[in-house]
């Protein structure tokens, strides 16, 4: 593969593979020159792009990390937590399948970003009496933050609360409300 | 009314609701004055047994002043809502009164007319501002021997800023005397609110905190005492009425609190984070320790401490989850509830209040949050699955007999009795939203108190 030097800005690069993306055989003429981009501070005009008669393979740059997660503040964090909820059935605390692969996915979360420091809110659905949902919704928190630790999560990250049923994520009186309030959910607490 | 009120109180700071429910607290009665001859103690009866009736109209201003005339009214006819709530008389409907020529002083009555209406207790009063607030001067009069009994003191003086309490005080003091009752005129409930919609601090959902607010027993002069975007529940008085204990999450697990809402004391934590979820807090009814239930060995169980925290000791070791705890009102014996038998599903249990004897009181499909009945009842309230839903059933410990008071219409939960055994505050979603409701102990004389917002967990002051 022959390959040249290109003394050239990014919008000519950019420029270049895009009429390399072309299938049709390459015409050897001078490509015009590009016009200015004045959005592109501190670069130089770009030396226009020599001919070519074959297409060339422009390797991808080595790509940032994606910091978009670790650069949010904690309430953009909770208000798109990427640490899914773990649900449960009526009057249970028992990790089922379910729950399980959304916990494997959280405790991923978790290693990836080992300052975090987390709060498990426990919730039950509106069916069980007040007093009781108290002890049940602790139950779930524990069960979940018994799991992440049993796949290697400190414990000393997570804090559990229950709140029973007094702050459901659906006010509504059917099943497809109450499966969504039986949940261990996430509060990330610290970064 | 009483939204009218709760909307001027409500937006009040904490600190100053605290301060003005210290400063509407009326000044006790003054002591009783020496009885004057023509009264004689005795009870006013009916003839052959029947319902003994009786009548209060309005007390009689002793000004033209609007303040005086309102409070004259408003005494008169809370009175005879008072004197009508425990159905110990018949009372006679306020608009029959026209045919009685009115009374112009306590010792002005007309026994022929009242006797017309088959009235054997006439209540009389009058109303008199003072320098330092209102002289309130009362007559209970017996019919049928025309003559005033001394069943009530006969003068009251304190602030006119609330009159309602004059009436509260004469009703409890015509009950003392008359039918050797304790009357809940003068008691107050508390319960957890969400009304103000603040928002709760330390979470991105959009939860509205719950703070603590205190009635009077009939709905009004609805207040509130605690502040700080938390979520506060679970409340219960003090057997000597001063402080509330109650459920707080302001440290973020479920924890203790013990607060005086009429004074300046701090609010105190009983339970430390670290220690599980403390939650359920219990007075004994010498008000010295504190059952509440606790996950700080592992699962829920039953501990008692001091009533500052001291020295908790865990009363229930099993496998299963015990809790709600309620105290008996000789001290003696703890109800609470276990989910021992399975299916997930709680019972209520009684132990020792030292932890030994455990046997099953409730055989339902899931009961729980027991409060037990003050004398001269031995009964106990609790909440019972009823499939969508709880129903308040109140079990008699003598006789295990068990009755529903309520009857699925919506949410039914978490009973409290009043200090007298007779009523029972509750939580109902019958009307949409959770709101304070209170019930006689056969089911009758529901009542809804409270409209604004989400109302819940009501607990009924011992005095």
């Amino acid at each position: 593969m022959r390959r040249r030097a290109v003394n050239a800005g990014l919008v000519g690069v950019l420029m270049f593979a895009a009429a390399c993306h072309h299938k049709q055989p390459p015409i050897a003429r001078p490509t015009p020159p590009p016009v200015e981009e004045p959005a592109t501070a501190s670069a130089r005009p770009p030396a226009p792009a020599p001919p070519v008669d074959r297409p060339v393979t422009v390797p991808d740059e080595p790509r940032l990390s994606d910091d978009s997660v670790a650069s949010a503040s904690l309430d953009d964090l909770n208000r798109n937590s990427p640490l899914k909820p773990a649900f449960f059935e009526l009057d249970s605390s028992d990790i089922n399948a379910t729950a399980k692969a959304a916990l494997d996915e959280d405790a991923a979360v978790l290693k990836r970003y080992p300052t975090w420091a987390v709060t498990i809110e426990g919730h039950c659905d509106e069916r069980g009496s007040a007093e009781y949902n108290l002890a049940l919704g602790e139950r779930r928190a524990v069960a979940a933050k018994s799991y992440l630790v049993s796949v290697g999560i400190s414990a000393d990250r997570l804090k559990t609360v229950s709140y029973g049923k007094e702050f459901p994520f659906d006010p509504g009186h059917e099943e497809a409300a109450w499966l969504k309030n039986r949940r261990a959910h996430f509060v990330v607490t610290a970064k | 009314m009483m939204c009218k009120k709760f909307l001027g109180t409500c937006a009040i700071a904490g600190a100053l609701a605290i301060s003005a429910i210290a400063s509407q607290q009326p000044a006790s009665p003054p002591p009783q004055t020496p009885s004057q001859p023509s009264d004689v103690t005795t009870t006013i009866g009916s003839e052959r047994g029947a319902a003994i009736r009786y009548a209060v109209p309005d007390f009689i201003p002793l000004s033209t002043d609007r303040e005086t005339v309102d409070a004259a009214r408003t005494i008169g006819r809370v009175l005879w809502d008072d004197l009508n709530y425990e159905h110990e008389f018949a009372m006679i409907p306020r608009d029959v009164y026209a045919s009685v020529p009115p009374s112009r002083s306590v010792d002005d009555i007309n026994f022929d007319a009242w006797r017309e209406l088959n009235a054997d207790g006439v209540v009389i009063g009058t109303v008199q501002k003072t320098d330092t607030g209102v002289r309130v001067q009362v007559r209970l009069f017996d019919i049928k021997q025309r003559r005033s009994v001394s069943a009530v003191g006969n003068e009251y003086s304190g602030s006119i800023a609330n009159p309602r309490i004059f009436a509260h005080t004469i009703s409890d003091d015509i009950f003392k005397t008359q039918r050797a009752l304790v009357g809940v005129a003068r008691t107050k409930l508390v319960f957890a609110s969400d009304r103000d919609e603040e928002r709760l601090a330390g979470t991105v959902e959009k939860r509205s905190a719950k703070e603590l607010y205190v009635s009077d027993y009939d709905g009004e002069n609805q207040r509130r005492v605690t502040t700080g975007f938390y979520l506060n529940n679970f409340p219960e008085w003090s057997p000597d009425g001063h402080t509330i204990a109650y459920t707080t999450w302001r440290t973020g697990p479920m924890q203790i609190a013990v607060q005086n809402p009429y004074g300046t004391t701090p609010l105190q934590m009983i339970t430390k984070n670290g220690e599980g979820q403390n939650f359920l807090p219990a007075w004994s009814p010498d008000g010295t320790r504190i059952a509440f239930e606790s996950t700080r060995d592992g699962n829920g169980e039953i501990y008692v401490a001091n009533a500052d925290g001291s020295h908790a000791v865990r009363l229930t070791r099993t496998p299963w989850n015990e809790g709600a705890p309620t105290w008996s009102p000789n001290g003696q014996q703890i109800a609470y509830t276990s989910d021992r038998t399975g299916n997930a599903q709680t019972q209520i249990w009684i132990m020792d209040k030292d932890g030994l004897d455990p046997h099953q009181l409730t055989h339902e499909s899931s009961a729980d949050r027991p409060t037990w009945s003050p004398p001269p009842f031995n009964e106990i309230a609790y909440s019972a699955s009823n499939g969508p839903g709880h129903d308040i059933r109140i079990i008699d410990l003598n006789t295990r007999e068990v009755r529903s008071l309520t009857n699925g219409e919506g949410d039914n939960e978490s009973a409290a009795f009043a200090p007298n055994g007779r009523h029972i505050a509750f939580t109902s979603s019958r009307a949409g939203k959770n709101q304070i409701f209170t019930i006689n102990r056969m089911g009758q004389d529901l009542k809804q108190l409270t409209k604004t917002g989400l109302n819940e967990r009501p607990n009924w002051s011992p005095k």
